[in-house]
């Protein structure tokens, strides 16, 4: 029946005519006064979404004939997904409203693309997957140049929209292939084509394009290339978004094709993910090293991190996928705590992204100084901070598979990447005296940056146990890979 | 003997298309709508793929990906072009190698 269908996808449909109705909604009565309005209106609904699928959710459900799969595993990206973009929107009020970009299109743009993130994680079929996938893109290459009069969000837009299109264009490709030799674009066909010892030749080929495609959007090296110019262009507001919930939409995609498509032949895809892996680790950290802008530091980053979230990927087994998993809800939450301390920086009402301002940063703001010391760490992978724990278990997935060197070249690129976050601790505590930042006063910015820090900071405590993460990823992990 | 068109044939034609479009994305130094082109052009080498198969395989599936894949295509090239316009309002051009402001 098709009602039952529908009842799996209600938080979908929900999302979706919210935005639909808003836009129409808005057009026809106050246009942009209702801007920092809807901002409310959308942060509040996604998180309530959230909170809704993580309460309510139950066992496996498939809608419209395997198309849209409803499991454990889509439930936990879901949440990560639906709760960072609603911190990114409470976040960026003050910041946008300052500088004009307060329109309606903002919070309904963001809102669609989650609908297309939340269509991604629960794609059960070659159809699905590419129109969660073009949902979630379009939308964001919109918001990357939402600041039209800047020539930087501008080229930022232009940059992601030209090399975001190539990879959809060789995603396609492969899902065309894939689709030709298997006879079916279903996931569940798919895997019985695939199976181990007679995979055919087309197949192999189409999912190499379908990686590349996917490489492209979770900005693993060599397609990395857009990353740090969209870091940089776009407003800070939204490159927070683009560091947290695409990235961990994305990699939910990745783990669901690899292991719900490809789940036969592990180790025709194994290479290729450790591979991919090795590159943005080592490139992650030294790139960064030279880099003078936080924005295009941060992008650096989080190409070092999504390599060993491939890590854990790369490894094939429930246990990689776990530790996929926990490793991306650290990182979504490390990155909200760090960019609110970003959006903080300003100096006469003009955005600041260059590290030497943070010079002595401690001196004037000790508790935000502390915040960022926690984070800083904890992004470097410093024991016992939460950050290391998502760097131990993708590394021991890695070791556990028998990837030991790939878990080596890990831990070698994990000191080398110490140093950049280092080198910001540094500045905030001992370097030369600088002309003042202002002083940030929004209650907003500085609650999610403390409250992520104290997270960070405290979660690890034996009785606290990161919070029952590691068993929400456990259960997750065994959804899809069943 | 004459030769039938077969299904090996639509492939060859695709491949080729897919892969003009690709060096047209890379080889391409003057003009940003070129670029466009090039994406469409890889779209629709992949729909000849999708309609072979779906011919091929005597299943629709393919042909019903098709009507998805040129109605986000068309969304695709709206949302490029009104990149570009705005581009073009701040820069004044839209030349490839001026799409360079940023770098390193």
């Amino acid at each position: 029946m098709i009602t039952d269908d529908l009842i799996i996808i209600v938080p979908e449909i929900i999302l979706a005519l919210f935005a639909m109705l808003a836009l129409v909604g808005a057009v026809y009565t106050r246009k942009d006064a209702i801007g920092p309005l809807l901002t409310w209106v959308s942060a509040g609904l996604l998180a309530l979404m959230g909170v809704w699928i993580a309460v309510n959710g139950d066992g496996d459900n498939t809608a419209f004939n395997g198309m849209f799969v409803d499991d454990g595993f889509a439930r936990f990206a879901k949440v990560v997904v639906l709760i960072s973009a609603a911190a990114v929107l409470a976040m960026s009020q003050d910041y946008m409203k300052q500088r004009g970009l307060l329109r309606f299109e903002y919070p309904l743009l963001v809102v669609l693309a989650v609908v297309g993130m939340m269509v991604m994680v629960s794609a059960g079929d070659l159809m699905a997957l590419y129109m969660g996938l073009e949902l979630q893109s379009l939308s964001l290459y919109v918001i990357a140049s939402l600041r039209r009069d800047s020539v930087k969000s501008t080229e930022a837009g232009m940059k992601y929209f030209v090399l975001g299109a190539l990879s959809s264009g060789l995603l396609l490709y492969g899902a065309s292939l894939v689709y030709g030799f298997a006879g079916t674009t279903q996931f569940a066909g798919i895997i019985l084509a695939a199976g181990e010892g007679q995979t055919s030749l087309g197949l192999l080929f189409g999912l190499t394009f379908v990686v590349a495609g996917l490489a492209f959007k979770v900005s693993a090296v060599p397609f990395h290339m857009w990353t740090p110019d969209v870091y940089e262009g776009a407003p800070t507001p939204i490159t927070a978004f683009f560091a947290t919930a695409p990235k961990m939409a994305a990699m939910g995609l990745f783990a669901r094709v690899v292991h719900d498509a490809f789940g036969g032949v592990v180790a025709d895809w194994q290479q290729i993910l450790a591979l991919l892996s090795l590159l943005s680790m080592f490139l992650g950290a030294v790139a960064a090293i030279g880099q003078k802008n936080i924005k295009r530091l941060m992008a650096y980053s989080s190409i070092a991190h999504m390599g060993y979230a491939l890590m854990g990927l790369a490894a094939g087994t429930a246990f990689g996928v776990q530790a996929m998993l926990i490793y991306m809800a650290i990182y979504v939450t490390m990155n909200v705590g760090t960019f609110a301390f970003i959006l903080t920086l300003s100096r006469d009402g003009q955005p600041v992204a260059s590290i030497d301002a943070l010079n002595m940063y401690s001196k004037r703001e000790p508790g935000k100084a502390l915040a960022v010391l926690v984070l800083m760490f904890s992004l470097a992978g410093v024991p016992p901070l939460v950050g290391f724990f998502g760097k131990f278990y993708v590394l021991r997935a890695a070791y556990d598979a028998g990837l030991a060197w790939l878990a080596i070249a890990g831990v070698v690129a994990s000191v080398i990447g110490a140093f950049y976050y280092l080198r910001i601790v540094f500045y905030v505590y001992f370097g030369d005296e600088v002309e003042d930042l202002d002083t940030d006063r929004n209650p907003v910015l500085f609650g999610f940056l403390m409250s992520s820090a104290a997270l960070i900071a405290l979660a690890w405590f034996p009785g606290l146990n990161l919070l029952g993460l590691e068993a929400m990823a456990l259960s997750a992990a065994e959804a899809l890979l069943n | 003997m004459k030769q039938m068109i077969g299904l090996e044939h639509y492939l060859v034609v695709a491949a080729t298309l897919f892969v003009i479009g690709i060096f047209g994305l890379f080889l391409n130094r003057k003009n940003v709508i070129i670029l466009l082109m090039s994406i469409e052009l890889m779209l629709l080498a992949v729909n000849i793929n999708l309609v072979a198969f779906s011919s091929f395989l005597g299943d629709l599936v393919g042909q019903v990906f098709t009507l998805f894949v040129l109605t986000v295509a068309a969304a695709e090239a709206a949302i490029g072009l009104a990149i570009l316009v705005s581009f073009f309002r701040n820069r004044g051009t839209i030349a490839v190698e001026d799409v360079s402001v940023m770098k390193g």
